[in-house]
């Protein structure tokens, strides 16, 4: 049986702002399934979106959300998560929104392993505003606002998630919306911060002077410059250059922010001793 | 009433518990860090949360999320930190969340003076952040107002779910001393909770509201699902660019602060000034904050000398009382005189609500406080 989407969607909403062939869409549809998978009551559930094609994200799920300021996503999240440590909050920011703009709160997220479900859309690009380099843009490609080819280095997105302190880290690309789904639930049943680098395509901004007119174009490139963990694990130091890992890159129990912040509450109500260095196993 | 011996930067972290605050996000600036250090111990006493985030932004944001999510929330900076937190604020704004935004000001602009006093951020207070849109703000001229004031905002945030600044400035942030508070029974049973709708959640449109009247949002995760965005918005919250929605939007936001301030000649019950000695003065001394407990001497002193002087002293600077100062601006005329620690910041106000320019300014913003001394003596100078 087809799988229902209208249960989960604001259909009233559709159809979406996104262009055609956008990798926005193939995300939203497998969170929803990832959504059904958990089983959450959609009552329970909070997305948090910040500015860019990705802001929109979170209109059009029927839940509680919320469509933020340019890369605030995880400082507003950290509110309502802390507010509300029941609720399953997931934020969606794009690779500027996330890396730019909201490089900080997503690094400090990170190291706070707040139970934040943080989904990276990843397209390489500012897809709303045409064309300016992102963070993620590669080296050498056309952008609007470095129109003699970008010399930025490009942003490992999960090397800064692993850095920062994330329990959960992983990349998959939109390209295979079945493993797409299957990460996705991976990710929203891990207790901590999960961060989710996920591959999509924007052949309109990205594409249209890169080579990659068409959005099968992008989605080839993007299925070129990723390769499975343990296949790029294969590679000469030299090939791994050009290749990004996808799969499950990080995935440890670590303390959650919530719950030591109930100890906190604990020690300052006198129902526990104030914490110290010996609460932690890693002292320092 | 409560006899205590404390700051203001702590009555009023003290009075953001009572009124019924359960979240703070903080980042550290002088001069109002204890705000944060006291609630870092009394939120989770109570079983709230107080959160020091990476930077400004991330503080008021945090604050914010826990706003919609239902939770009373704050957050306390001065100066260099709204200038940060602007854009958050304008969200706040326009997505109608209540906050308590506490600034103890210090001398600007930019890190200017971090540890010295001036009411120079009362201009930033009306318009933070960039749009339209009407603001709230208290100023404390006690250490009791700090606390009594600090609710005051909590219910005004509330009542008109907007964002409220609560103004202290560096000399009473800091001042240590006995304060008489009211009774904890009197604050909690005066304090107001946002408005919610109790019907069924299809019949549910959050921003569905008359003119003049605020949003009623519901706490998430109650079954009332809805959309918060910082873009122009219709009833249910959902993104609109309709030219007519935008525009009533705009004048809702505006009106449901100053249209009401202006018919109901307030926003609550609560006096917007005090007045000493006015009745059968012939000069009227302006100040307030820290500037008029300095003004309340200068009185003494110059009635002393037989100079009839009196004070008036805004406590909500916006809206700012424009029926009042009218009144005063016609019995006094020119024998007014403004003193507060900025460039004139508010004797603009007075000069633009009673129309002339001819009254006397003491202003000083080289982050020192006026002494009565230098206000007796310009009143002289006015006779």
């Amino acid at each position: 049986m087809a799988f229902n989407y209208d249960k989960y969607l604001r259909v009233n909403k559709m159809p979406t702002l996104w262009c055609w062939g956008c990798g926005d869409g193939v995300i939203l549809k497998a969170t929803i399934r990832a959504i059904e998978k958990m089983g959450w009551d959609m009552n329970e559930v909070c997305i948090v979106s910040g500015i860019g094609c990705s802001g929109r994200f979170s209109s059009y799920i029927d839940c509680n959300t919320v469509h933020t300021t340019h890369g605030r996503t995880v400082a507003y999240a950290t509110g309502i998560k802390l507010a509300k440590p029941h609720a399953h909050v997931i934020v969606v920011a794009g690779d500027g929104d996330g890396l730019a703009i909201g490089g900080n709160h997503t690094i400090h997220g990170c190291r706070r392993n707040i139970d934040l479900n943080f989904i990276l859309i990843n397209n390489f690009i500012y897809g709303l505003t045409n064309s300016q380099t992102s963070p993620t843009t590669p080296r050498g490609m056309w952008t609007v606002s470095q129109k003699n080819g970008n010399i930025d280095p490009t942003f490992d997105a999960c090397k800064l998630a692993i850095g920062s302190g994330a329990s959960f880290v992983a990349r998959e690309s939109m390209t295979d919306p079945k493993k797409l789904e299957k990460i996705l639930v991976k990710g929203f049943s891990h207790k901590g911060f999960s961060f989710l680098d996920i591959f999509s395509n924007c052949h309109i901004n990205l594409g249209r002077k890169n080579k990659m007119v068409s959005a099968m174009d992008n989605l080839k490139w993007i299925d070129d410059i990723t390769l499975p963990l343990k296949k790029w694990e294969a590679l000469s130091e030299e090939e791994q250059l050009n290749i990004f890992p996808t799969g499950v890159l990080r995935e440890v129990e670590q303390e959650e922010y919530c719950d030591m912040y109930k100890e906190i509450q604990k020690a300052a109500q006198g129902q526990r001793p104030k914490i110290t260095q010996d609460d932690f196993e890693k002292k320092i | 009433m409560r006899e205590v011996i404390s700051t203001g930067n702590e009555l009023a972290a003290k009075a953001s518990v009572d009124a019924g605050a359960r979240f703070f996000g903080g980042y550290p600036i002088t001069p109002s860090s204890e705000v944060m250090h006291s609630v870092s111990d009394l939120l989770p006493k109570v079983g709230g949360t107080a959160i020091q985030m990476e930077d400004e932004i991330a503080g008021i944001s945090a604050a914010l999320g826990a706003s919609m999510a239902g939770t009373k929330s704050f957050t306390a900076t001065s100066g260099p930190g709204i200038s940060l937190k602007a854009e958050q604020i304008g969200l706040a704004f326009i997505a109608e969340i209540p906050l308590v935004i506490v600034n103890v000001m210090r001398g600007g602009p930019s890190t200017g003076l971090p540890t010295r006093v001036s009411q120079a951020d009362i201009g930033q207070a009306q318009y933070p952040t960039h749009g339209d849109y009407a603001s709230i703000t208290l100023c404390a001229g006690s250490l009791t107002e700090c606390y009594t004031q600090t609710v005051r905002a909590f219910n005004l945030a509330e009542k008109y779910m907007t964002p409220v600044f609560m103004l202290l400035d560096e000399t009473i942030g800091h001042m240590h001393g006995k304060a008489d508070l009211p009774d904890i029974e009197e604050i909690e049973a005066s304090n107001v909770n946002r408005e919610k709708f109790h019907g069924d959640p299809a019949d549910y449109k959050p921003y569905k509201a008359e003119m003049n009247k605020p949003a009623v949002l519901n706490p998430m995760f109650e079954g009332y699902k809805y959309h918060i965005t910082g873009l122009h918005h219709g009833d249910e919250g959902f993104p609109t660019e309709d030219a007519q929605q935008c525009e009533f939007n705009i004048e809702r936001l505006v009106g449901k602060i100053n249209t009401v301030h202006l018919e109901n000649n307030g926003l609550d019950d609560l006096p917007d000034y005090e007045e000493v000695d006015l009745e059968d003065a012939d000069i009227c001394i302006i100040a307030y904050g820290s500037i008029a407990l300095g003004a309340y001497e200068a009185v003494k002193k110059l009635r002393s000398e037989g100079i009839k002087a009196g004070l008036f002293r805004p406590i909500m600077l916006w809206p700012s009382p424009i029926n009042r100062l009218e009144e005063i601006g016609k019995k006094f005329e020119n024998r007014i005189m403004v003193t507060e620690l900025n460039m004139g910041q508010y004797s603009k106000e007075i000069e633009r609500v009673i129309k002339r320019n001819d009254f006397t300014t003491l202003l000083k913003a080289n982050g020192r406080p006026i002494a009565p001394a230098e206000m007796v003596a310009k009143v002289k100078e006015m006779i």
